[in-house]
């Protein structure tokens, strides 16, 4: 087995594949964002309950492979406690990661940080990328209908 | 007998590594390798007789328009058309039909009108449908699948009527394999009186064809997926209909004369093959054709049959799986075989499986309305040629074994 696979699928994200504590619905989120990788069929939506500008809870209901559902598991967790701005730059810093550049300086990306070798997989980038632009798109939405931030 | 170890010793790539292992390349239906004579021919236009077709005067044009055109008539052969008047030069099996249903489609479809596909077509059998459809207010019905992937012909009698005036349906699926009683539904289409096109894209290439015997009016395939190079393809139907019907596009070589605001077409086919087309693929097409032939394509199908057949008993032995198309022994099908692994999605499987050398495709194989029906995102695909060997399925079987480990090997985490 070649060393970058092994670093494509760490434990981490199989075990987010396999055991997500983030699956599911939440019928009174102030967000709901979905979205769909017309190159393999995966489809993903979020939910995103906020208390004020603070993400409460976040859950997300998909199918698609092991890096799609592991990122949206691991987005999931990370989102919550944050402000939306807080959101939107790690949604950010995960971008860089894909192209390989230097992160935004305070972000911090937790367990996320386990999807630093899809970047050698050019055709899997947009299996895990598809989670943050679904939530980005989200937290647009909810920009445009509270017309601040 | 197909002589598997001296083929392989004519296809460069199949000598080389990836990720340290030996190829094995089961992504066939996709598109095949080529041996060293089409990719020979390639270098020796380029290298010897390069010039435009149909216009030079000069012994280089005359060398090069004699080659294309002996290709038409390769072609012809190849399928038993009646003459090489028949066969258009296109880019692609896509294009063919986009070239078909745009022209005859716009010209004879009107609103009630029917369009009759099947539930397994390509998108490229099904999109250009559905914009002649959109165009002429004609409507698209479906013949539909029984359980294991084969066309639900009790159906068929029921659709077909007097509103059906064309029926274009799938030779070969691209992703179950299945072979489609193509000569019974075309004579049932006949009988209503529609016009028959049939997609040989995944057939031509493993079937020997005669479009006499599978009695369409129209066939299509891509040179690349039978040997050739990327950017050809044929478009056979039959004089008189391609002869009824308006140019698809203007320009160069398609004329007969032009005016400044009018102009009067070539004769039929040179009407619809306008501007430069690719010599050079042709011409290597012509050698891929002249391959198959010595080979022989029902050597090249019975060999294909044997390698799926070990193939699909070899996916059921290592169990816990679903195979996609038909597997009983009896069933007509080709060398196209899909399958999931249970609780594994197919991107997953198809990088393991490149990991271990191992080609095979992982998606929804451009037939996303015949994966909605079958219920599942995508598939893996293994889909074997002429140079394949029972040996490269055991590599397939054991890195699909590679691939079930990997994936259930025991978390630490929460352990």
């Amino acid at each position: 087995m070649l060393d970058q696979v092994e670093a494509l699928y760490r434990e981490v994200i199989l075990d987010h594949y396999k055991n997500s504590s983030h699956h599911g619905e939440l019928p009174k989120a102030q967000i709901k964002a979905e979205g769909t990788n017309p190159l393999c069929g995966d489809e993903m939506i979020f939910y995103v309950q906020l208390q004020g500008d603070r993400i409460d809870k976040v859950r997300f209901q998909g199918k698609g492979c092991a890096i799609s559902q592991a990122a949206a598991s691991m987005l999931a967790g990370e989102l919550e406690g944050k402000s939306l701005g807080q959101a939107q730059q790690l949604i950010q810093a995960m971008k860089a990661m894909m192209r390989g550049e230097a992160l935004p300086a305070p972000v911090t990306l937790g367990e996320l940080e386990a999807l630093a070798g899809v970047r050698q997989f050019p055709v899997r980038v947009k299996c895990a990328a598809l989670s943050w632009n679904v939530v980005e798109q989200g937290l647009q939405q909810q920009r445009g209908a509270h017309g601040h931030q | 007998m197909i002589d598997t170890a001296r083929i392989r010793q004519e296809f460069p790539i199949l000598s080389r590594q990836v990720h340290g292992k030996s190829l094995v390349y089961l992504d066939n239906a996709a598109t095949t390798q080529k041996p060293r004579q089409v990719i020979a021919a390639l270098t020796r236009y380029y290298s010897q007789y390069n010039a435009n077709i149909h216009r030079g005067i000069h012994a280089l044009a005359e060398e090069a328009t004699a080659a294309y055109e002996a290709v038409r008539v390769q072609a012809a052969q190849f399928l038993g058309a009646a003459s090489e008047r028949e066969i258009v030069f296109t880019r692609n099996a896509t294009e063919s039909i986009n070239l078909f249903a745009y022209t005859w489609g716009r010209a004879h479809l009107t609103a009630g009108d029917q369009i009759l596909l099947t539930e397994m077509e390509h998108h490229a059998n099904l999109v250009p449908w559905q914009l002649v459809a959109k165009a002429t207010g004609a409507t698209l019905a479906f013949i539909p699948l029984t359980a294991d992937g084969q066309l639900e012909l009790k159906a068929l009698d029921q659709l077909l009527s007097a509103r059906t005036k064309v029926v274009a349906l799938t030779h070969m699926s691209n992703v179950l394999g299945t072979v489609n009683p193509v000569a019974e539904i075309a004579r049932k289409a006949h009988a209503q009186g529609a016009v028959v096109l049939i997609d040989a894209a995944q057939s031509a290439p493993h079937l020997p064809i005669n479009v006499q015997q599978l009695g369409g009016d129209v066939l299509v395939l891509s040179a690349h997926k039978m040997l050739g190079p990327t950017g050809v393809g044929v478009l056979w139907a039959r004089q008189a209909l391609l002869e009824s019907m308006e140019p698809f596009l203007g320009g160069g070589e398609m004329i007969s004369d032009v005016q400044l605001t009018s102009s009067t077409w070539n004769e039929v086919p040179w009407k619809f093959e306008a501007g430069t087309p690719n010599i050079s693929g042709v011409i290597a097409f012509g050698e891929a054709l002249a391959y198959l032939q010595r080979l022989g394509m029902p050597e090249v199908a019975a060999h294909e049959q044997q390698l799926t057949r070990y193939a699909i008993a070899q996916l059921q032995q290592l169990g816990h799986l679903t195979i996609y198309g038909p597997t009983q022994p009896g069933v007509a099908r080709g060398s196209a075989v899909s399958f999931n692994l249970d609780g594994l999605h197919p991107h997953d499987v198809g990088t393991v499986l490149d990991a271990e050398g191992v080609a095979v495709r992982a998606g929804h194989h451009c037939a996303k309305p015949l994966m909605r029906r079958l219920g599942v995102p995508a598939t893996v695909r293994a889909s074997f040629y002429l140079y394949n060997t029972p040996a490269e399925v055991d590599r397939l079987i054991a890195a699909l074994k590679i691939v079930r480990a990997f994936f259930n090997r025991p978390s630490r985490i929460h352990a």
